[in-house]
């Protein structure tokens, strides 16, 4: 079927559910489809429209606020913003930190799914329980916490370290390096992202049925070659869930490093796109030089997902 | 033929079975330990910010935190909701986050029913559109988004800047394609044959809808609203971004920030907001743990 396009959608066993073909199922769909739609036009698709615009304009607080005249800078705002260093140094940093989390998620969520799958009903229910409260914590909230037990002076972690014997760790700055800093915030974000890959997989576990696990055993195949020969295949599409879903997020990670960097750490050390377009537009008052940032990072964003779907299309079953 | 070969097994089972079961016997227990082990680990973080919101001004300001307290107190709560206000931004909130949920339910599950049950030219194009809608940096819209509140506010007041309303429609948008991208499995799940034999009944398309197929999705609707309640609950950068002027209407995580100034924090009360914070979205997670779980997995088969 040529509407195959996410794993979400893999068919079910047995009879899957066919679109009936009714006369009149055309005008039953737009008024089903009408609430949602002119929300998504509205509000999304109209933006987008509007970000790729302001792009090309010169636009300031003077212009924002009606006193100055737009003026056209066609691609101005783009070879401005690709001449500046500080641009290509954001996007490196924004790349690695993104890749540090979605991998740091990926592996934490699925080791934990695989243990969980393996351990009797009181403890697994312990580690989901434990995992939903990181999941539901805030954005906001969790980079508190975490800011609070690094703390300087009264941060728990400084306080255990030098007590066993790290002594120079006793008023130590966690936020203060930009790689310490960046690391405090990507272990934060992997603390309440990788329960959604643990989830996920979980789930994805327990779909195997379980006489296929039992025939590999008898065959004689070993641990590691069921999980690579067996479980691997079956887990794809799920693990495609996991893994776009991870880059999503983790790409425009705003709210941890707003907070936990205070706007993005001394002389923008830890900018990432997000925060950088934030910076420029409303700080800076640039917000056609903000959009630009925005454009691109929506442009990348589409890359890099479309490509990652597409490499996996064919052992996924998709498309 | 099969009763011989399935013999065997059946036979060496007894002389076999000590042997394999008491490694797998230790190997599971060493699996128990570290699950406990790292269960604690990831709750750890939130219990230190509920200990550290009922920690006495003077002891959360030691340099030797201890994990434990003699003297629980409130007087951080008490300090976060009279003097900032944080009641209010709690209940404005819970406003935006509660409409998002309701409406979100409502407007995906309709157009997943569209998307699944019905066929008609450009649905392909529809879904693809809707792919892609979830990977737009939603943060990058900012800009545009503030312009468009900000005009929309001239014809519709309620929907303008300073208004919850500005909060409710961006969290909508962005909630919908994904929320309508999960449902999609749960109501293609449901065998045509009911659709059929309701149809033989006489059962109009719209009461198949609401009497049959609303109630046989309720795990994915729980599913789906999970994911819209974070969403909505955790916004930082739309509220800060929208609610410039009218302090009144802004929500619980910028009511947070005024107790966050480097150097002299008064991490009692950033923790006494957190905590505040995190019990509704807690408390929602654990009522529909189980429907979450079994979501995800529906999700997941399709």
């Amino acid at each position: 079927m040529a509407t195959q396009i996410l794993p979400v959608t893999t068919p079910p066993r047995g009879g899957a559910a066919r679109p009936s073909r009714n006369r009149g199922d055309g005008r039953a769909a737009a008024i089903y489809l009408l609430p949602a739609a002119v929300l998504l036009l509205a509000v999304l698709a109209y933006p987008i429209y509007q970000l790729v615009l302001i792009s090309f304009y010169d636009y300031g607080q003077a212009q924002a606020a009606g006193r100055a005249p737009l003026e056209f800078v066609g691609f101005g705002n783009y070879t401005k913003l690709l001449g500046e260093a500080q641009f290509w140094t954001v996007l490196a940093k924004t790349v690695g930190f993104a890749a540090v989390c979605v991998i740091g998620s990926l592996v934490v969520g699925t080791t934990l799914a695989v243990l969980a799958s393996r351990v009797r009903a009181v403890p697994r229910m312990l580690l989901f329980i434990a995992a939903l409260g990181a999941w539901a914590t805030p954005a906001l909230a969790g980079s508190y916490i975490w800011l609070f037990l690094f703390d300087t002076d009264f941060g728990l972690v400084n306080e255990v370290l030098s007590g066993l014997g790290f002594e120079s760790m006793a008023r130590h700055s966690w936020t203060f390096d930009t790689y310490s800093a960046f690391g405090l915030v990507a272990a934060e974000v992997i603390w309440c992202s990788f329960p959604f890959v643990m989830i996920t997989m979980y789930a994805g576990i327990k779909a195997i049925p379980e006489e296929v696990l039992e025939a590999a055993t008898l065959d004689g195949a070993s641990w590691t070659r069921i999980a690579t020969s067996v479980m691997l295949p079956i887990l794809r599409p799920v693990l495609m869930i996991a893994t776009i879903q991870s880059i999503i997020w983790d790409f425009k990670v705003f709210t941890q490093i707003y907070v936990m960097t205070n706007g993005g750490g001394l002389a923008g050390r830890n900018l990432v796109l997000n925060v950088y377009a934030y910076q420029e537009a409303f700080a800076g008052a640039d917000y056609g030089l903000g959009a630009a940032i925005g454009v691109v990072m929506t442009l990348l964003l589409l890359s890099i997902t479309t490509l990652y779907v597409r490499s996996q299309k064919r052992e996924a079953g998709l498309i | 033929m099969t009763a011989t070969a399935t013999a065997p097994p059946v036979a060496d089972t007894p002389a076999r079975a000590p042997k394999r079961r008491r490694p797998r016997r230790t190997g599971r227990l060493v699996a128990e330990i570290i699950t406990v082990v790292v269960a604690g680990i990831v709750a750890f973080p939130l219990y230190w910010m509920v200990l550290s919101a009922l920690k006495p001004a003077g002891e959360i300001q030691s340099a030797n935190p201890r994990p434990w307290t003699f003297s629980p107190s409130f007087d951080s709560f008490e300090r976060v909701l009279t003097s900032a206000g944080l009641g209010r931004y709690f209940v404005n909130s819970v406003i935006v986050a509660v409409v998002v949920v309701a409406l979100s339910m409502l407007l995906s599950f309709l157009a997943a029913v569209a998307l699944t049950r019905f066929r008609f030219k450009g649905r392909t194009v529809l879904l693809v559109m809707l792919l892609v809608a979830q990977m737009v940096p939603i943060e990058a819209l900012t800009i545009p988004l503030f312009f468009l509140m900000r005009s929309v506010g001239d014809v519709a007041p309620a929907f303008g800047l300073n208004e919850l309303g500005s909060l409710v429609l961006v969290h909508l948008a962005f909630t919908l394609p994904f929320a309508i991208w999960m449902l999609r499995g749960f109501v293609a799940a449901v065998p045509a044959e009911l659709e059929e034999a309701a149809t033989v009944d006489g059962a109009s398309r719209f009461r198949f809808t609401w009497q049959i197929l609303f109630p046989l999705v309720a795990p994915g609707l729980v599913a789906t609203s999970v994911l819209s309640f974070i969403h909505a609950w955790n916004d930082f950068l739309f509220a800060k971004t929208f609610i410039i002027s009218d302090t009144s209407n802004q929500t619980l995580p910028l009511g947070i920030l005024v107790f966050f100034k480097p150097e002299e924090n008064d991490w009692g009360a950033i923790m006494a907001g957190s905590t505040l914070m995190t019990i509704p979205v807690l408390v929602f997670f654990l009522l529909v743990q189980r429907k979450l779980v079994s979501g995800m997995a529906g999700a997941v088969k399709g």
